[in-house]
């Protein structure tokens, strides 16, 4: 039907004129429907934790079953060694391989490494501790805080892979060829112009990863193991915020669900504040 | 030869392309010496189709060539292997040779050769991450010698070569994207010529601008000639016309001709040649 007819056929029209409100009308609800369970996350967890939440949740240890107070000051910094040694292991990884896979591949294992980073992202977290375990745990015959790093790294690779490559790939190819015309070689190209400029989108993947690796408890469990003393050797078990949240929620003791309820607010608040700062980062650069 | 043992037989090949000179006849040499870029039977292929076949040409030193004719006539390839840019497609291979003032290009490494071979290409590129003074510096910056070199006078002096510096002196800080594209272009020229190359080559730098800031490059260009052997590729037959002193016809990757500009454009050896330029195709 010509565009001519459609004009003249008022009826046809209408119908199509409803669709499109039909269609706009589904495509908001569908909008709002994602929204929703964050914003009711957010304002449940910050009900229910911040009455829980005072200094001495940051700077007390867990105190025992029938003491009133004490806090997760120690799984706050385990978190912390935690997510610091995965990084240690993930970024680097990431990052060299998103770039081997942007810059230098031409061949079948590119093609292989892109693929088994796809399948490593979908790898359930549980499964990757259970990898940590038999690797670091068995080998150390000990749970430690390497071991819980090693599983995190594993889970911040295919992240910080994929949108390395992503950005890298975003850099204008003009780029490059300015800065093998003037006698840079590659590798200081690679550097110093590619990754230079893909930068502040690398960054937002790093953080990315950071904040999808502060929440994970499963690859925890049977790696880093928890720990309601102080810890900070890394060849011993160590507490993390996600898995004190876990045995303290599951416990039956009304105070300590109150606890866990203040663990997940800080939880959630870290995850915003990255989630912020990686707005502000980008926007720094593109906007 | 081809593309990939360029670098790996850099110590083989110079040993015997030396002892190949002495033994070839002085006048060949002799004219090796005086011209800035000799070819002999270039080809190149990508994925065994050939994009230009057995180009000679002997570009004189401190002479400004232009390179015409229609799209994919093999005009960028044959600028492009002047200086190993094929080297980015990893399917091209060439064969022939180029001397580089009398050298032959397989004795220098990429990294050396880009450094005397500068390039200018078809879209201003300057880099997005660095300052207008950063921008002309880069060179230095980025292979790690600026400790060495004055980058203040570096700069000024080649802002200044390339008819920029009065309109960026007083935001030299500011971000090199926030130039005009014209201004853009000038400055990517000011960034090649830096690193004081002996033969620059120009990929059509004018198709994105507009006409006044084409001519001023066109005039920059003219000015340039003097301290370099220029290369330029165009589109544009009366810029060709106004820039060069001998311009050379490419079509369907063969160079149907090399002359003199005043007598391509006036009295053309070839049919085609004169077809092409009065319009009749192309």
């Amino acid at each position: 039907m010509t565009a001519e007819k459609i004009f003249k056929n008022p009826k046809n029209l209408k119908r199509r004129k409803f669709i499109n409100s039909l269609m706009i009308l589904l495509c908001f609800i569908a909008a709002v429907l994602t929204i929703l369970p964050l914003l009711y996350i957010f304002i449940y967890t910050t009900q229910s934790g911040i009455t829980a939440l005072n200094i001495d949740f940051f700077t007390q240890l867990p105190k025992p079953v029938g003491e009133e107070g004490g806090g997760m000051a120690n799984a706050i910094v385990g978190s912390g060694i935690l997510i610091c040694l995965g990084g240690l292991i993930g970024i680097p990884i990431g990052i060299m391989s998103g770039i081997y896979i942007a810059e230098y591949s031409k061949s079948f294992l590119a093609g292989a490494i892109k693929f088994t980073t796809d399948v490593l992202s979908g790898v359930p977290s549980i499964v990757v501790g259970i990898f940590a375990y038999g690797v670091v745990v068995l080998s150390m015959q000990s749970f430690s805080a390497i071991a819980g790093g090693f599983a995190l790294g594993i889970l911040m690779i295919p992240t910080v892979t994929k949108i390395t490559e992503e950005m890298l790939r975003l850099v204008p190819h003009s780029l490059r060829e300015a800065s093998l015309a003037l006698g840079v070689s590659r590798w200081k190209t690679t550097v110093k112009v590619v990754l230079k400029t893909a930068s502040s989108g690398i960054i937002t993947g790093i953080l990315l990863a950071i904040a999808r690796a502060a929440g994970e408890t499963a690859p925890l469990l049977f790696t880093a193991f928890g720990n309601s003393f102080w810890q900070t050797s890394i060849d011993q078990p160590i507490a993390a915020l996600p898995l004190q949240i876990f045995v303290y929620a599951i416990s039956p003791y009304e105070d300590w669900h109150r606890q866990a309820w203040a663990g997940a607010f800080v939880l959630i608040f870290m995850v915003f504040i990255v989630n912020f700062l990686v707005r502000y980062v980008t926007r720094n650069k593109f906007g | 030869m081809t593309a990939d043992n360029f670098n790996k037989n850099d110590e083989v090949n110079s040993s015997e392309s030396e002892i190949f000179i002495e033994s070839e006849d002085s006048a060949d040499d002799q004219a090796k010496q005086k011209n800035a870029v000799v070819t002999n039977n270039l080809t190149v292929y990508f994925n065994k189709r050939s994009a230009i076949e057995d180009v000679n040409v002997k570009i004189k030193k401190n002479s400004v060539t232009a390179v015409i004719g229609p799209s994919g006539c093999g005009k960028s390839t044959f600028l492009r292997s002047l200086n190993m840019m094929h080297e980015m497609t990893p399917s091209a291979k060439v064969f022939g040779e180029i001397y580089i003032n009398g050298e032959s290009i397989m004795n220098f490494n990429m990294v050396d050769l880009r450094k005397k071979v500068g390039m200018v290409f078809q879209k201003p590129n300057p880099f997005p991450t660095m300052s207008i003074f950063d921008n002309v510096a880069a060179g230095f910056k980025l292979n790690g010698s600026a400790g060495k070199n004055d980058l203040n006078e570096i700069v000024e002096k080649n802002l200044i070569n390339a008819g920029l510096w009065d309109e960026v002196k007083d935001r030299l800080k500011s971000p090199a994207v926030s130039l005009s594209g014209g201004q853009q272009q000038r400055l990517c020229i000011a960034r090649t010529i830096a690193v004081n190359p002996e033969i620059v080559l120009l990929d059509e730098p004018t198709s994105a601008l507009d006409p006044v800031s084409s001519s001023k490059i066109e005039e920059l260009l003219y000015n340039l000639k003097s301290e370099y052997t220029i290369i330029i590729v165009t589109h544009n037959m009366q810029q060709a016309a106004r820039v060069s002193d001998q311009t050379a016809f490419f079509y369907l990757g063969k160079l149907i001709e090399i002359s003199r500009t005043r007598k391509m454009f006036t009295n053309p050896k070839e049919k085609l040649t004169e077809e092409y330029i009065t319009g009749k195709f192309g």
